[in-house]
């Protein structure tokens, strides 16, 4: 085999388990990776894009709600992190799925410093995320490239 | 393996082009049809569960509309107004799977409707929570509820569940709640396919383009007060202690 795809995939192999070590994702991420086949090739990234789609429109719901000052409706804010967590969870973004559970906690505390920076917290988060796996999608579309094929990695 | 899915004429069908069936590809044969085809119904405000659940519900060779609220799920079941409608006799739903937490409805209100109905009553509903609370489950299953999958679900949950109406399985112990993988297993292992994806910074580019499910949503309004959502205090009457899941004894859907 090709010593240039080799290490391709290498690289791969280690990015990806490096990101499941770090906690960016967990195996909900890994069951999503086993439902895409040769019919389906963009599923992976097709759903990510829509969580990536959802996080915009959420976080953006919540800023707006935390900056109705005074009249913060936290129940309005509560049910946007519910709904954050919730595909959070259904893509495998373990670290964003995290601050939701802390973010939810907040809310019904109405703590209103604390949502404020749980909120730039979720951002920057799902920012780095989708910059992870844009590395990580750009490795793939190298390796294909290359000629070779994209390895499937054992997390376990 | 899976099968396209065929639009009703009318229906809310989640069919995207980048799902488009592409069968004998690589020389492989789709498996023989072994009865009528499964109809799945399944509704969910989240645009990334129903995906998702679409996904696995067509690998385990299952039809499926999506629809994203309650209200979209009764209409499309003829079950929105008091008429009672004829063409609604014909249309087949095998199953209706369903997340709890929904603005407007919830999947519990949706359950019970479903329920109330002459023509579709015997149809077994699934529902789903990303919360696994007791009296909820035990709630859902009183109201006829066929089985409770815990969020995210997994390809495993879809397959029990398939299985189940083709009648080959029956459920394997009386937990409701999800499980780790049952020994059900219909190989549908595929070989590492060759990757090609494109995956663009500027999120704008990478949006799929709209479903049909997209263009017939609801706007996003705030969801109704579900005081399971928010609190840990348990619901309806007290129980005096932590029961393990009643299995649900459930007649035939009369699906054969």
């Amino acid at each position: 085999m090709d010593a240039h795809v080799a290490q391709l995939q290498m690289q791969y192999r280690n990015y990806i388990l490096s990101l499941y070590q770090q906690g960016f994702l967990d195996d909900q991420f890994t069951e999503l990776k086993s439902l895409q086949d040769d019919g389906t090739p963009d599923f992976v990234a097709e759903v990510l894009s829509l969580f990536f789609d959802d996080c915009v429109k959420l976080v953006g719901n919540m800023a707006r709600a935390l900056d109705q000052t005074g009249t913060v409706d936290f129940s309005q804010v509560g049910a946007n992190v519910h709904q954050l967590k919730g595909s959070s969870s259904s893509v495998g973004a373990k670290r964003v799925k995290g601050l939701c559970i802390n973010f939810k906690e907040l809310c019904e505390a109405k703590n209103y410093e604390g949502c404020v920076r749980c909120l730039q917290q979720v951002d920057i988060e799902y920012k780095t995320l989708k910059a992870k796996l844009q590395d990580m999608f750009n490795l793939e579309k190298q390796i294909v490239q290359a000629g070779g094929i994209v390895p499937q990695v054992d997390i376990n | 393996y899976y099968y396209s899915s065929m639009a009703k004429d009318g229906g809310v069908s989640c069919l995207r082009s980048s799902e488009m069936l592409n069968v004998g590809i690589g020389g492989m044969e789709p498996p023989p049809l072994d009865l009528d085809e499964v109809h799945v119904l399944a509704v969910d405000d989240s645009l990334v569960d129903r995906i998702v659940i679409e996904r696995l519900l067509r690998i385990t060779s299952c039809k499926v509309t999506a629809v994203d609220s309650g209200w979209r799920a009764l209409e499309f079941l003829g079950l929105d107004n008091d008429k009672a409608s004829d063409e609604f006799d014909k249309l087949k739903v095998d199953m209706i799977i369903t997340d709890y937490c929904m603005p407007g409805m919830t999947g519990y209100e949706l359950l019970k409707k479903i329920k109330e109905s002459s023509s579709f009553r015997q149809v077994p509903v699934v529902i789903m929570s990303s919360e696994n609370v007791l009296t909820r489950i035990d709630r859902c299953l009183e109201e006829g509820a066929e089985d409770f999958l815990l969020k995210p679900v997994k390809l495993a949950d879809v397959k029990r569940l398939r299985s189940c109406l083709t009648g080959d399985v029956k459920l394997s112990n009386g937990n409701k709640r999800k499980l780790p993988e049952d020994s059900v297993s219909v190989d549908t292992s595929l070989p590492p396919p060759p990757l090609s994806l494109t995956f663009s910074t500027n999120s704008s580019d990478s949006s799929p383009p709209l479903s049909p499910v997209e263009v017939f949503s609801s706007p996003l309004s705030s969801p109704e007060d579900d005081d399971d959502v928010l609190t840990s205090s348990p619901e309806g009457s007290p129980m005096s202690e932590e029961s393990p899941i009643r299995r649900q004894k459930m007649g035939s859907p009369g699906l054969d």
